[in-house]
């Protein structure tokens, strides 16, 4: 039996007529879009067509809209360039080894800090741990720098008192990692606890009990439970960390970076500004920094959906 | 009666309790001494005298008191402009950055709002891809805004990470209280400004408050486009200060008998100065962000 439906537009592109009704009906919500459709375009789509500034031949003069195109005579110098594999090899040695290092460490803490009972000891702990975070770049290179230098450093005055010698550990290529990746460290590993303690509180109660009454101990309910209930968050944040690979952040290394250990510490965003803002070559350095946009950003792309996968969900 | 039998079997402690206790205490204790001795030392010898420096070069807690090293941070005329611009930046930047995000997320909560996908789909690209760095400095000498405070301040107004947040927490407020505004004949303007921005204040404060630091703590920008020292923000006058190899300027500025490589304390002293605020602001920051985060209700 037939039964008489009210045809509905939903799925039909709507005409005109009707989208313009609807877009007066609620036009305060499309007003409200305006700023930031605004902001959008004009500080992010805009520098993007900018780009093209990578396959041209760019004179200051011409502008942007006056140079030739050199289609890929950029790339091809720059693939073809001794200090491009350097900066490449640096990039990617750094952040995977910062990766590898500094990716357990908030997990490890977060562990143990859900183990403490005491309230009190866990607050004050915490709010230790999260103050590193909150300052800058600079005032961790300043502390760091002079509690590192080889005149007066307060390190090195201990490193002599046990070995006899002074470590040049902001002066000397060898130790350029270590002082980076360890001031990552202290800054970050604790605030990175956050979202660990925060997957542990959502670890039902009741197996903790079910284990406890089955006998098992503290060790084995770590173990079996609470690793286990923490594995979705770590398998999400250690994909998402993969995602980053290609960032090393310019405000960190730019501080620690100097003439004696450039050549471990020369990374895509300081070399990018080195040769463009600084050299004034800016087609060339806008080849590099599309090239490691683009990779970044298929990176990016493809583990936050696998990601999305895991957690069942997208955020957006 | 299984109540007391749980009660006593928690009560009786094994090695592996002791074991697992005093590992946790140990090593976060450890952790987070170290978190909080370099804080220490930077304060101590801000306000100690430089004597005492030189004698004593590993204290954690001052003996002897001088504001020497203040005095000399003070007279330095870029500390003051570097303080008026950081803060401008810092507060007009965030309260800019919080009315963008708002109203730009309140549209982007309605899922029957035609154009929504398409401009959650705009925004989702800049989480993945941007301009870069030269054709964002050409933009911005375009638009003038060289050696312009502004250029500090828009260039990151508003990121998709935070809008993402938002949505996600205006969608978890009851939709009824909405709705009866709607029945009651409100427009969308009045909705939100009426009813969901009072229910927002307490993540627009999350928010914020790590936009504040945010920008305070930023300098990138303004190495890039600022090249007057007295529009630079307190970082670069900062890192002018610490990092030694650039420190001439100051040192033209001060008395001949002054005229030495900054001494220790006045690094430190800077160094005090240039975080205090964010230091003070932080144990409010630390009643917001716990409840922040989860309020967002976003596991991210």
């Amino acid at each position: 039996m037939k039964t008489a439906t009210i045809p509905v537009n939903r799925n039909h592109s709507l005409t005109f007529r009707e989208l313009w009704r609807y877009i007066l009906k609620r036009r305060y919500l499309y007003l409200m879009c305006i700023p930031g459709l605004a902001y959008l375009i004009i500080f992010r789509y805009i520098p993007m067509y900018g780009i093209t500034m990578a396959f041209q031949d760019f004179s200051f003069k011409k502008g942007i809209f006056g140079s030739p195109f050199n289609n890929f005579s950029n790339f091809t110098q720059l693939f073809s360039s001794e200090i491009f594999y350097n900066v490449l090899s640096n990039s990617l040695f750094l952040s995977v080894s910062r990766l590898v290092i500094t990716f357990p460490i908030p997990i490890l803490l977060a562990l143990l800090l859900n183990e403490i009972k005491t309230v009190k000891y866990k607050k004050v702990a915490q709010t230790f741990m999260y103050l590193p975070h909150f300052i800058s770049w600079v005032v961790l290179g300043g502390i760091l720098t002079n509690f590192l230098s080889m005149d007066d450093g307060l390190i090195n005055i201990l490193v002599e008192n046990i070995t006899g010698e002074k470590i040049n550990f902001l002066g000397s290529a060898e130790w350029f990692r270590t002082v980076i990746i360890g001031s990552n460290i202290w800054k970050e590993a604790g605030w990175g606890t956050i979202i660990y303690l925060a997957g542990l509180s959502a670890i039902n109660p009741e197996y903790y009990e079910a284990a406890t009454v089955d006998g098992a101990n503290r060790w084995q309910r770590l173990l079996h439970i609470t690793l286990p209930g923490l594995a979705d968050t770590i398998v999400v944040m250690l994909i998402l960390a993969v995602g980053g690979i290609m960032n090393n952040g310019f405000e960190q290394i730019y501080l620690f970076q100097n003439p004696m250990n450039i050549s471990v510490s020369q990374v895509f965003e300081t070399y990018t500004y080195q040769i463009g803002i600084v050299g004034g070559r800016y087609s060339y350095s806008t080849a590099v920094e599309l090239f490691k946009s683009v990779i970044a950003a298929v990176l990016l792309f493809s583990t936050n959906k696998l990601a999305n996968k895991i957690r069942g969900h997208s955020i957006y | 009666m299984s109540m007391k039998t749980k009660k006593k079997a928690s009560i009786r402690i094994g090695w592996d309790d002791i074991t697992l206790s005093g590992l946790s205490y140990f090593i976060t204790g450890f952790f987070a001494i170290i978190c909080v001795i370099p804080f220490l030392y930077v304060i101590t010898y801000s306000i100690s005298p430089y004597e005492e420096f030189l004698k004593h070069p590993f204290r954690i807690i001052p003996r002897v008191f001088s504001g020497s090293a203040y005095k000399m941070a003070f007279n330095y005329q870029y500390i003051w402009s570097g303080y008026a611009n950081t803060i401008f930046i810092s507060f007009f930047g965030t309260f800019l950055s919080m009315i963008l995000l708002v109203l730009t997320a309140y549209p982007l909560t309605k899922k029957d709002m035609k154009g929504r996908k398409a401009i959650m789909t705009l925004w989702v690209i800049t989480m993945f891809f941007g301009g870069g760095m030269i054709p964002n400095y050409f933009l911005i000498r375009s638009l003038g805004l060289l050696n312009n405070l502004w250029s500090m301040i828009l260039p990151g107004l508003l990121g998709a990470y935070n809008l993402i947040l938002m949505i996600n927490y205006i969608r978890g407020l009851p939709i009824s209280i909405e709705e009866a505004a709607l029945i009651d004949g409100a427009n969308d303007a009045q909705v939100l400004f009426r009813v969901v921005l009072p229910l927002c204040l307490p993540i627009l404060a999350t928010l914020g408050l790590f936009t504040v630091v945010g920008y305070w703590n930023s300098y990138f920008n303004a190495i890039i486009y600022l090249t007057k020292r007295n529009l630079w923000p307190l970082q670069l006058v900062l890192r002018e200060i610490v990092f030694e190899s650039a420190s001439n300027e100051m040192q033209q500025g001060m008395a001949a008998e002054e005229r030495v490589t900054p001494p220790f304390i006045l690094k430190m002293a800077s160094i005090v100065i240039a975080t205090l605020p964010i230091m003070c602001v932080y144990p409010f920051l630390q009643k917001y962000f716990m409840r922040g985060l989860v309020l967002g209700g976003v596991k991210e």
